[in-house]
């Protein structure tokens, strides 16, 4: 099977993410789609050390999941926070700092 | 070159001179209104002590042989900067021991007089404190044994002079006179510093004694250089063309401060600079003949100013400035005018200072008024003022037996010997001396009473009167003490040098002459002022002499021409550069960078999509960039 295929499937899940960021408003939403721009990112690294042959890009991808993973905790605290606060999660609403 | 001794015994106490005024100048300044009640008393105080120490030293130096009368009172070391170093240093020798025993002797009549005269007013604690000063400062001036310790005097005087001068704080005329003759002195103080760093330069040292030693051996330009700085110098001090405007403004100080100023201290400042520089110009033929131009031109400028003037006190100011150039045309003679100069200057601090003070006895009783217009027929009601300034008025113009005759006929004897020009210029203005003190005398004292209503002239209390008796004593018997026997030659010999002037006219044929002079003076005075009703204003219909001589010859409208006007055109122009270039470049740069971060600011939005738009496009621009610069 190419390996390029993999390549075509990562772009297209990575336009769908950076699509979902900018079009949606509910501040979950935006952030599963941030998700899935990683792991879009992660599929590549990994079929590039499929296709190099060797182990570069699967470390990598390791490092990014752990990086998620931190990430989402304190992504999620703040959503938390800001819907305690403001009983909304519309990431429009909370522009706060434009002044 | 006269050998200098260490000061030990009495002479060791030179300081005290200085110290006593400054003291007092110290006290009264610093005080406050504590010392109101007494501070004219103190005043007086002080310089009576400068007064008999002063003549405690002159009767020490009388008991020496005349080779060992200089003294050195060495005081502590002022500055040591490499090769250059000050010592803090009085010189006491026979021409100090001259001006000090002056100074501190009509000083001290002056402020006795003072007392009188600043009777009532709310400042005097604060005028005798600058009185003090001003004679603190001319005492360091002649005792110094350094140019750069002269300077120090010489700036005090100036500074003195502006607090006295501008003294009526409350008068608006008072302020611009003060200012004008700090400007003025200030030009002449230009050519000291410059004469100043020349000597430093030239000979590595700014004493009298390392001056004068290497002055005979340096190249004539130097030492013209350094000449004329000097005579810069003593033009400002002294009132001397071209620096002689603010003399007839500086009439707007009280009358004791005139007083001071034109007879003990001030504007003799200048004659006695050139008289102790002497090894410098004795080398320096084109700045002597420098000072001899200078002295000419005043003297008969003075006299001309003088002659128009309706303000007692600016006459008398003309007459000074006359006075002072017939002192500095002596000096500009070399060995055979230093002593005549110092001879006139010391007679003419007695008649000048008694002719003052005897026109503030007159303001005194006439309820400050100074036009002469309205004054006349004083005498009937001021004897004692009437005698003492007849007296003085007679010796100015050198009627003998009186000073101005012994002093001021042997300049213009000297000056004969040396050049015919310059003589006759000498006896020209002997003559406008007679013609216009006369006139100030006949239209004061004599003819009819033109006097304003609300006057009742009064003569003054004795507290006045006694000093100008005294003056009147001195201005009689100075020119004769003095010059009898020689005794002012042989007192000088060792410091100035003399030589007896070898003139073609015998002199007793120039004296005749200078009186015939006088006299048609007098007689001229007598046909214009007392012979003829004087109008009391003054006649508008007047010859361009005339005209030109009420505007003191056109100085200060000389000076505004060419000096005042470009300058506040400099001025205006370098505050409009200033307000449009250089602000207008700052605010420039400012107000863009204010209206660029204006704009700048309107992309932050706020909204979370918007930055991660940007965020994407930028993210896309440098792929694409990448892919065109890989392609």
């Amino acid at each position: 099977m190419n390996p390029m295929n993999y390549i075509y499937l990562s772009a297209a899940l990575f336009a769908i993410g950076a699509f979902g960021v900018l079009f949606r408003r509910n501040a979950i939403v935006v952030f599963m789609c941030i998700e899935l721009m990683l792991n879009a990112a992660n599929l590549a690294f990994v079929v590039f050390a499929r296709i190099n042959g060797t182990l570069d890009g699967q470390v990598v991808a390791f490092f990014v999941m752990v990086v998620a993973a931190a990430e989402v905790v304190i992504g999620l605290a703040i959503i938390m926070a800001i819907f305690a606060t403001r009983r909304s999660a519309s990431i429009d609403e909370a522009n706060l700092l434009r002044s | 070159m006269e050998t200098i001794a260490a000061a030990s015994g009495i002479t060791s106490l030179t300081w005290l001179l200085i110290a006593l005024p400054v003291a007092g100048a110290l006290i009264l300044l610093g005080s406050g209104r504590r010392t109101n009640a007494f501070g004219h008393l103190l005043g007086v105080a002080t310089i009576a002590g400068s007064f008999v120490v002063a003549v405690l030293l002159w009767l020490n130096m009388l008991g020496k042989s005349s080779d060992q009368r200089a003294t050195r009172d060495f005081l502590f070391t002022w500055m040591s900067l490499g090769r250059f170093k000050v010592d803090v240093a009085l010189q006491l020798d026979q021409l100090s021991m001259a001006f000090v025993l002056l100074i501190t002797g009509v000083g001290l009549l002056i402020h006795i007089y003072a007392v009188g005269y600043m009777h009532g007013d709310d400042g005097r604690r604060r005028f005798f404190g600058y009185l003090n000063l001003f004679v603190a400062s001319m005492l360091l001036l002649v005792l110094a044994d350094s140019f750069a310790l002269l300077y120090v005097g010489w700036e005090g005087v100036g500074l003195a002079s502006y607090l006295l001068i501008g003294y009526y704080q409350t008068r608006e005329s008072a302020g611009p006179a003060a200012k004008k003759a700090f400007v003025v002195n200030r030009v002449g103080d230009i050519g000291m510093s410059v004469a100043i760093m020349v000597m430093f330069a030239a000979f590595g040292t700014v004493t009298f004694q390392g001056v004068f030693a290497a002055a005979p051996s340096a190249s004539t330009g130097i030492v013209t250089a350094i000449g004329f700085a000097l005579l810069l110098a003593a033009c400002g001090k002294s009132a001397q063309f071209p620096l002689q405007s603010w003399l007839l403004d500086a009439m707007e100080g009280p009358t004791p401060v005139s007083a001071l100023i034109h007879a003990a201290t001030m504007v003799t400042a200048g004659v006695y600079l050139i008289a102790r520089s002497n090894p410098i110009f004795e080398v320096a033929p084109n700045a002597q003949m420098g000072v001899i131009v200078v002295g000419v031109i005043t003297l008969l400028a003075g006299g001309i100013i003088a002659s128009a003037k309706d303000d007692i006190k600016k006459a008398l100011a003309g007459s000074t400035m006359s006075a002072i150039g017939f002192m500095m045309l002596a000096v500009g003679l070399g060995k055979s005018g230093y002593v005549y100069a110092i001879a006139f200057l010391l007679a003419h601090g007695f008649f000048k200072a008694g002719l003052f003070l005897g026109a503030g006895s007159v303001m005194h009783g006439m309820n400050d008024q100074v036009n002469m217009r309205r004054f006349g027929a004083l005498r009937s009601v001021m004897a004692i003022t009437t005698l003492t300034f007849g007296l003085g008025y007679l010796a100015i113009i050198g009627i003998p037996p009186l000073a101005g005759y012994f002093t001021k006929d042997v300049i213009i004897e000297s000056a004969m010997a040396r050049n015919p020009i310059i003589g006759t210029a000498a006896v020209i203005g002997a003559g406008l001396t007679a013609f216009y003190m006369s006139r100030i005398f006949f239209m004061t004292f004599i003819g009819p009473k033109r006097w304003t209503q609300d006057v009742h002239p009064h003569e003054s209390p004795v507290v006045m009167t006694a000093p100008m008796v005294i003056l009147a004593i001195g201005s009689v018997a100075s020119g004769y003490l003095l010059m009898r026997n020689q005794t002012l030659q042989r007192w000088l010999e060792p410091v100035t040098g003399f030589t007896e002037p070898d003139g073609a006219l015998r002199p007793l044929v120039l004296t005749g002459i200078t009186l015939a002079v006088v006299a048609l003076g007098i007689i001229a005075a007598v046909v214009l002022f007392l012979r003829r009703p004087i109008p009391e204003t003054a006649p508008s219909k007047v010859s361009v002499l005339v005209s030109a001589a009420r505007r003191d010859l056109y100085g200060d409208a000389f000076n505004e021409a060419v000096f005042m006007r470009p300058g506040q055109w400099l001025t205006r122009s370098l505050v409009w550069v200033d307000n449009r270039v250089i602000d207008g470049a700052v605010n420039g740069v400012a107000a863009g960078l204010g209206g660029l971060s204006a704009r700048v600011r309107r992309t932050q939005t706020g909204y979370t999509r918007s930055y991660s738009l940007v965020m994407l496009s930028g993210a896309l621009l440098v792929i694409v960039l990448l892919w065109i610069v890989r392609l």
